[in-house]
């Protein structure tokens, strides 16, 4: 029955994103940006899904196993606060520039503003390296999600396979338009289901109120397991959206400004709906199975759904994991694939003059190189990269001076940025070296984040270099400020 | 004069909003309300407080140059 549901579920997926095959126009900006036509509806569900990945459904529970309720504050409501403020300050002024000068990657645009190849070329390295585990997470999760809920019936490698083969073929043939529909489709499947699953195990628990009265109370406050320093400094790392290439990427697709009006007002509901069910339930999992340790816990919500509601249920929570899933690493593996055509091939190959036919043709091919190396680097990684996730969002977060200095200050130089990824560049380096080995590592053990400290950084170097090289051709002011 | 007064007092919402993020009153209290522990209620109140003051962002404070300047080119 599981393996049926799961079954017609990506069928679903599958039949979804090569629908929207039927409007493809056959030009380069229709494949890596649906020519800018999303509307609102699409736009929101699309940037919410990109953004959810499995974790927000296992690993949430997982971590509320451990830490209890103050994972919601830790990492949901600050998302709820300052995600949207970044589509509402960033995204739609990066959708206006991206309009205007025809922009399909970020690269393209850091590039222009700052009147630098080298910079582009530094950028485009340290987005990839960045990315990379984050792709390997999601076509990781999908396997071994798959092989704990049908009872290792079905291996590792092969829900790996399932995972990137899918997403291949919606992403090849329907573009970004078929990204779009298909992460709508299932951004509407893992919200539901979420709540579904909480509303049938809390009830076969005996209700509610009955299961969450026997749960440990250090578990229902912050406590000692949340410091505050912590919940204070890690409000930082959802700062990463607003350099993530995928989610520029879908900025770009929006139809016109006005379009992000519904993702800045609804985004912090669509939050709630997703983490109230995945944290209460690692919550309540400690009732049913008290002696999880470490990354265990991240089973918790299969095995609650095994315990309480087998076979039918278990395949929509599968089904609910790869959506997640999938909605994430369909559009980085699209945004990374528009990277290498854009800002190598075409860029440097053609001078940029290439055909739409070979746009087309050269970002299908990258959407396959990308999937098929994270699938082979995904045989041979082991499980301790799912720790580099914390880590990816901090490099991506401490970037995000370069985005606000290029969109909001005339005064920023590309030395100035030049000199503030470098800087990023070298502290994450120091602070991944100490700490990626020890979980929940803070600086010096005070609860700050080191994402807090890179950032700080990175924006005093941008403001000290800038001021002290020569201020930008007017030129350029005048493209970026007119 | 009265549309910056109402540009710059959202974004002061939006910063005492940030610091009401951090709920240290409700640290240690593993009390119930609403039938929901109260750190968590908290939390969700915060998410829908969010989203209104997002609504009112988007109507007082909508960039709306923005819509015209993608259609320069």
């Amino acid at each position: 029955m599981t393996i049926a549901v799961i079954f017609i579920y990506l069928a679903l997926v599958l039949m979804v994103g090569t629908f929207s095959h039927r409007l493809f126009r056959g030009t380069g900006e229709d494949y890596f940006v649906a020519s800018r036509s999303i509307g609102p509806f699409v736009l929101l569900m699309s940037l919410f899904g990109t953004n959810m990945t499995a974790f927000s459904i296992l690993g949430a529970s997982g971590e509320a196993y451990h830490k209890g309720i103050g994972v919601f504050s830790l990492m949901a409501s600050s998302t709820a606060l300052v995600v949207p403020c970044l589509f509402f300050f960033i995204g739609t002024r990066i959708w206006a520039l991206g309009k205007k000068h025809q922009y399909l990657t970020q690269v393209q645009y850091f590039r222009d503003r700052w009147d630098s190849n080298g910079l582009g070329l530094l950028l485009f390295v340290v987005l990839v390296g960045l990315i990379v585990p984050y792709l390997l997470i999601g076509v990781m999760g999908g396997g071994i999600t798959l092989n704990q809920i049908t009872n290792k019936k079905i291996p590792e490698w092969v829900g790996g396979l399932l995972v990137c083969g899918v997403v291949l073929v919606y992403v090849c043939y329907g573009g970004m338009r078929g990204t779009a529909w298909a992460n709508t489709f299932q951004t509407l499947v893992f919200m539901t289901l979420g709540a579904v699953t909480f509303v049938v195990i809390t009830n076969r628990m005996g209700g509610f109120s009955n299961a969450i009265a026997k749960v440990n109370e250090n578990l229902l406050m912050h406590g000692n397991q949340v410091k505050p320093l912590k919940l204070l400094t890690y409000t930082c790392i959802p700062l990463s959206v607003g350099m993530f290439p995928h989610i520029f990427s879908h900025w770009l697709t929006a139809k016109n400004a006005e379009t992000f009006r519904y993702p800045v007002m609804l985004y912090p509901i669509c939050v709630a709906i997703v983490w109230i069910p995945s944290v209460l339930l690692g919550v309540l999992g400690t009732v049913d199975f008290p002696n999880l340790k470490g990354p265990q816990a991240n089973s918790v919500l299969v095995m609650m759904i095994e315990s309480h509601a087998p076979g039918l249920l278990a395949g929509l929570l599968a089904a609910g994991v790869f959506a997640a899933i999938m909605s994430s690493l369909d559009s980085q593996s699209l945004a990374i694939g528009s990277m290498f055509t854009h800002d190598i091939v075409r860029h440097y190959g053609f001078h940029n003059a290439m055909s739409e036919k070979q746009q087309v043709l050269a970002g299908r091919f990258f959407v396959f190189a990308v999937l098929a190396v994270t699938y082979i680097l995904s045989l041979v990684s082991n499980r301790s990269i799912f720790k580099l996730a914390v880590w990816s969002f901090t490099g991506f977060a401490s970037l995000l001076p370069i985005v606000v200095a290029a969109l909001f200050w005339k005064r920023s130089t590309r030395y100035g940025a030049f000199a503030s990824i470098i800087s990023v560049v070298v502290l994450w380096g120091y602070f991944f070296v100490k700490g990626w080995q020890t979980p929940d590592y803070t600086v010096a053990d005070t609860g700050i984040m080191p994402v807090a400290v890179i950032l700080v950084a990175s924006s005093v170097t941008m403001v000290i270099v800038s001021l002290i090289t020569k201020p930008p051709n007017r030129s350029v002011i005048e493209k970026f400020f007119p | 004069m009265k549309k910056t007064f109402t540009r710059w007092s959202l974004r002061l919402a939006i910063i005492v909003l940030y610091l009401l993020h951090n709920d240290f009153w409700l640290w240690d209290r593993p009390t119930f309300m609403l039938g929901i522990p109260i750190g968590l209620l908290y939390h969700i109140g915060f998410c829908i407080v969010t989203s209104i003051l997002m609504m009112v962002l988007v109507k007082y404070s909508w960039p709306h140059h923005l819509d015209s300047s993608g259609k320069e080119e």
